[in-house]
C-alpha cells in the first residue's frame, strides 16, 4: 500500500472542564488512496468529532494525526490551516456557503485563498466543477436562490476546488430527498475513484453505508468495527 | 480584486444601514473637528495679526531690566542698597538719534523715534486719561499701520496746526469730540495745553482706540516737560515672527529694555496654548466617540458572521486573514467617514462664515475661519486610525474563534 492520505495513531480527544468528556478515544485509522469509507454509529457516538480530527479542525489531546505522512499535532494553527486548504475538503450536513457570494464565487473562494492557479485557470476550474455537478446555469445564483440539493452540490464543488487528497463529508445528504442524495452520493463515489483520492462520509443511512467500500463503526467514541465490503 | 478586500466590501455593502450609521458617526466627528480647528486657529491667527499690527513689533524704551549697579556696591561688598529714590521723570534714551542710526544699520525693517507721556484729555466737561505718543510722521509710517488706520483727516494734518493731535475714535466718542474741536490736555504736574483735533484713527483694538493720542514729537516733548526727550524707539521688523530675536539683540547692544510684541502679549499667547490644549482634548474626545461606533458595528458584523468565519477557517483561511477582513471593514467605515466628514466640515465652515458675529474686541463682522488642508488631514488621520484600532479588537476576537464550536452549534 502507498503512503496513507491520513493516518490516525492512538488518538483521543477529551474535553477538559469539571466533568471531562471523552469525544473519541484510542482511534487507530488509516485512510488510503482510492477509498470510499463510511463512518456509522449511533447519535452522539463521536462521528463528527472524529471527522474534525481527520480534518485538522480539532487537535487530539493525545495520539497523532498524520496527513500525507506528516505529523500535525505539533503544528501551529496557521500550518494546520495551510494543510486544510491544500489537502482537505469538507462538506457538512448544512451547506455552509457564504450567503452574499454567488455559487461560482463560493467555489472560487478556496482557490483564491490558495493562489496556486492563475485567476483565469481558477475561473475555468470553477466553471468546470459547476458543470460536472450539474450547476452549469446556476453559477450566478446566491445560496438563497438555490435548492437544498443544489447548495449541497455547490458545497461539494467548493470542497473539491483545490483537488484535496481527502474529502470529508459529515452527513452530506442528511437534509436531502432521495433523488438529491443519490446524486450527491454518486458524485462522491466519482471523486473517490479519482487518482489518489479518498472520501470519508458520515451517515445514518444504511443504504448509503452499504454502497461504501469500507464501513467504520463507532460506539461511545471508540471504533468497534472496520469492515471492507465484500467484493462483488 | 484582492479576496480579503472583496469579502470585507461585501459584508459592508450588505449591511448598508449599519455602515451608513457608522460612516455618519465618523463623519460627524471629523466634520466638527475640522470646523472647530478652523474656528480656533482662524480666530487665533486673526487675533495675533491684530496684535502684530496694533503696536510696533519691538518697542525700545528708556528703562532697563536690571537697575544700574550702585557705585557703593562696587566699592563695598554691599548686599542691599536702601533708601534710593527713583527719578521723578523718565530719563529718556541717551543719544537717541545715534542709537536709531545704529539700529537702522542692521535691523531688517524700520526704526522710528517716539515720546510717550500721559495726559488727561478733557472736552466739554468730560475727560479720560490717555497715552500721548509723539511721533515723526515721516518715519512713523514705516513702523506702524497708522496711515491705513486713519478714519478722519490724515497724518499730515499734524503739521497743519500748532499742537495738532490725532485721537483714537473710541477716545473721541468717549469725550464727545470731533475733528476740528479743541481738546484740553492736562499733565500730571498740573499744566494744561490746548490742542486741535485734526484726525481720528481706528486700529480695531478697543484698548488702543480708547486710549491713544498721536501728536508730533515736539508737542509730546512739551507735554512731558522736556525738550529733546525720546523715550521710546519703535521698530518694525520685516518678518513679525522674528521680533523676539531682534528685540533680544537690540537689548544686548543698547542695554535698553526692548519688548517684542510677543513678550508684550505673553499672557495672551500662553492663553492660546491652553486654548489649543483644550481644543485638542475636545477634538480627540469627539473622534474617540466616533470610533466607538465603528467598534460596535464591527462587533455586530463579527457576531452575525460567526458562521461565515467558521466556514472560512474550516476551508483553511488563516487567522490573520480573517482578522484582516474585519479590520478592513473598520477601515472602510473610517475612510468613508473621513471623506464624508471632509465635506461636512467644509460645509459647516462655509455655513459659519455666513453668520454675522460681532465682538467688542475687534470690528470684524464674521467669524474668523481658515481653510487649512492640515486640519482635514489631521482629523481624517486620527479618525481613520481610531476606527482601525476600534475594529481591530472585535476582529481579533472573531478570528480566534474555533470553527468546530460554531459548526457543532449550527448542525
Ligand atoms: N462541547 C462539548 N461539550 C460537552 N460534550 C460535547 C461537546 N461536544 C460534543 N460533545 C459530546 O460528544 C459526543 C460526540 O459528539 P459528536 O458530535 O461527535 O457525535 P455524532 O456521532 O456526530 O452524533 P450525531 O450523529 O448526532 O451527529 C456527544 O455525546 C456530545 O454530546
Ligand atoms: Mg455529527
Amino acid at each position: 500500500m502507498s503512503v496513507p492520505l491520513i493516518e490516525v495513531r492512538k488518538a483521543s480527544r477529551i474535553l477538559g472542564g469539571e466533568v471531562p468528556t471523552t469525544l473519541v478515544a484510542d482511534i487507530d485509522l488509516v485512510v488510503a488512496p482510492g477509498e470510499f469509507a463510511a463512518v456509522i454509529g449511533p447519535s452522539g457516538s463521536g462521528k463528527s468529532s472524529l471527522m474534525y480530527l481527520l480534518g485538522l479542525l480539532d487537535v487530539p489531546t493525545s495520539g497523532e494525526v498524520l496527513v500525507d505522512g506528516r505529523p500535525t499535532r505539533a503544528l501551529d494553527e496557521d500550518a494546520r490551516s495551510a494543510l486544510r486548504l491544500s489537502h482537505l475538503g469538507f462538506v457538512f450536513q448544512f451547506h455552509f456557503l457564504l450567503p452574499e457570494f454567488s455559487a461560482r464565487d463560493n467555489v472560487l473562494l478556496p482557490m483564491r485563498a490558495l493562489g496556486r492557479l492563475a485567476p483565469k485557470a481558477q475561473e475555468a476550474r470553477a466553471d468546470l466543477l459547476l458543470a460536472e455537478l450539474g450547476l452549469k446555469d446556476h453559477g450566478w445564483k446566491r445560496p438563497d436562490q438555490l435548492s437544498g440539493g443544489q447548495r449541497q452540490r455547490v458545497a461539494i464543488a467548493r470542497a473539491l476546488a483545490n483537488e484535496p487528497a481527502v474529502l470529508l463529508a459529515d452527513e452530506p445528504t442528511g437534509n436531502l430527498d432521495t433523488a438529491s442524495s443519490a446524486q450527491v452520493l454518486r458524485l462522491l463515489r466519482e471523486v473517490a475513484a479519482g487518482e489518489g483520492r479518498a472520501v470519508v462520509i458520515v451517515t445514518h443511512d444504511p443504504t448509503i453505508a452499504a454502497q461504501a467500500d469500507r464501513t467504520i463503526t463507532i460506539v461511545d467514541g471508540r471504533i468497534v468495527g472496520d469492515q471492507a465490503r465484500a467484493a462483488g | 480584486m484582492n479576496l480579503v478586500l472583496e469579502i470585507a466590501l461585501t459584508h459592508v455593502r450588505f449591511r448598508l444601514r449599519q455602515t451608513v450609521v457608522g460612516v455618519l458617526g465618523v463623519a460627524t466627528g471629523v466634520g466638527f473637528s475640522v470646523m472647530m480647528a478652523s474656528l480656533m486657529e482662524g480666530s487665533q491667527r486673526d487675533f495675533i495679526r491684530q496684535l502684530v499690527d496694533a503696536l510696533p513689533h519691538v518697542s525700545v524704551t528708556d528703562e532697563r531690566r536690571e537697575p544700574p549697579p550702585q557705585p557703593a556696591a562696587a566699592v563695598y561688598q554691599a548686599v542691599a542698597v536702601l533708601g534710593l529714590s527713583t527719578d521723578e521723570k523718565r530719563k529718556g534714551i541717551s543719544n537717541p538719534y545715534a542709537t536709531i542710526a545704529g539700529l537702522e544699520g542692521w535691523v531688517p525693517g524700520a526704526v522710528a523715534p517716539s515720546v510717550q507721556t500721559k495726559a488727561v484729555a478733557r472736552f466739554g466737561g468730560r475727560d479720560t486719561t490717555a497715552t500721548v505718543i509723539g511721533i515723526d510722521p515721516r518715519r512713523e509710517v514705516k513702523v506702524s499701520q497708522l496711515v491705513t488706520q486713519m478714519r478722519d483727516g490724515t497724518l499730515d494734518g499734524l503739521h497743519k496746526a500748532s499742537n495738532a493731535v490725532i485721537l483714537g475714535d473710541g477716545l473721541a466718542r468717549r469725550i464727545g469730540i470731533r475733528v476740528g474741536n479743541t481738546v484740553t490736555l492736562a499733565t500730571a504736574d498740573g499744566r494744561a495745553f490746548y490742542a486741535q483735533v485734526t484726525g481720528l484713527f481706528h486700529s480695531g483694538v478697543r484698548q488702543i482706540d480708547e486710549n491713544q493720542i498721536y501728536t508730533l514729537l515736539r508737542t509730546a516733548q512739551v507735554l512731558a516737560g522736556r525738550t529733546a526727550l525720546i523715550n521710546e524707539i519703535r521698530v518694525r521688523v520685516d518678518d513679525a515672527m522674528q521680533a523676539r530675536e531682534v528685540a533680544g539683540r537690540i537689548e544686548k547692544l543698547t542695554g535698553y529694555k526692548s519688548v517684542s510684541w510677543q513678550e508684550a502679549h505673553e499672557d495672551l499667547l500662553s492663553a492660546f496654548q491652553i486654548r489649543n490644549a483644550i481644543m485638542i482634548m475636545v477634538v480627540g474626545a469627539i473622534l474617540l466617540v466616533a470610533s466607538f461606533g465603528t467598534y460596535n458595528i464591527v462587533s455586530t458584523i463579527t457576531h452575525e458572521k460567526a458562521r461565515d468565519i467558521a466556514i472560512m477557517k474550516s476551508l483553511g483561511f488563516r487567522e490573520s486573514v480573517v482578522r484582516r477582513i474585519f479590520v478592513l471593514e473598520a477601515a472602510v467605515i473610517g475612510l468613508g467617514g473621513c471623506l464624508a466628514g471632509f465635506v461636512l466640515g467644509y460645509l459647516l465652515c462655509r455655513g459659519l462664515g455666513l453668520i454675522e458675529f460681532r465682538t467688542g474686541f475687534s470690528d470684524r463682522t464674521g467669524l474668523p475661519l481658515i481653510y487649512e488642508p492640515a486640519h482635514y488631514l489631521l482629523a481624517g488621520g486620527v479618525a481613520l486610525a481610531s476606527s482601525v484600532i476600534a475594529g481591530y479588537f472585535p476582529a481579533r476576537k472573531a478570528a480566534r474563534v474555533h470553527p468546530v464550536e460554531i459548526i457543532r452549534g449550527a448542525s
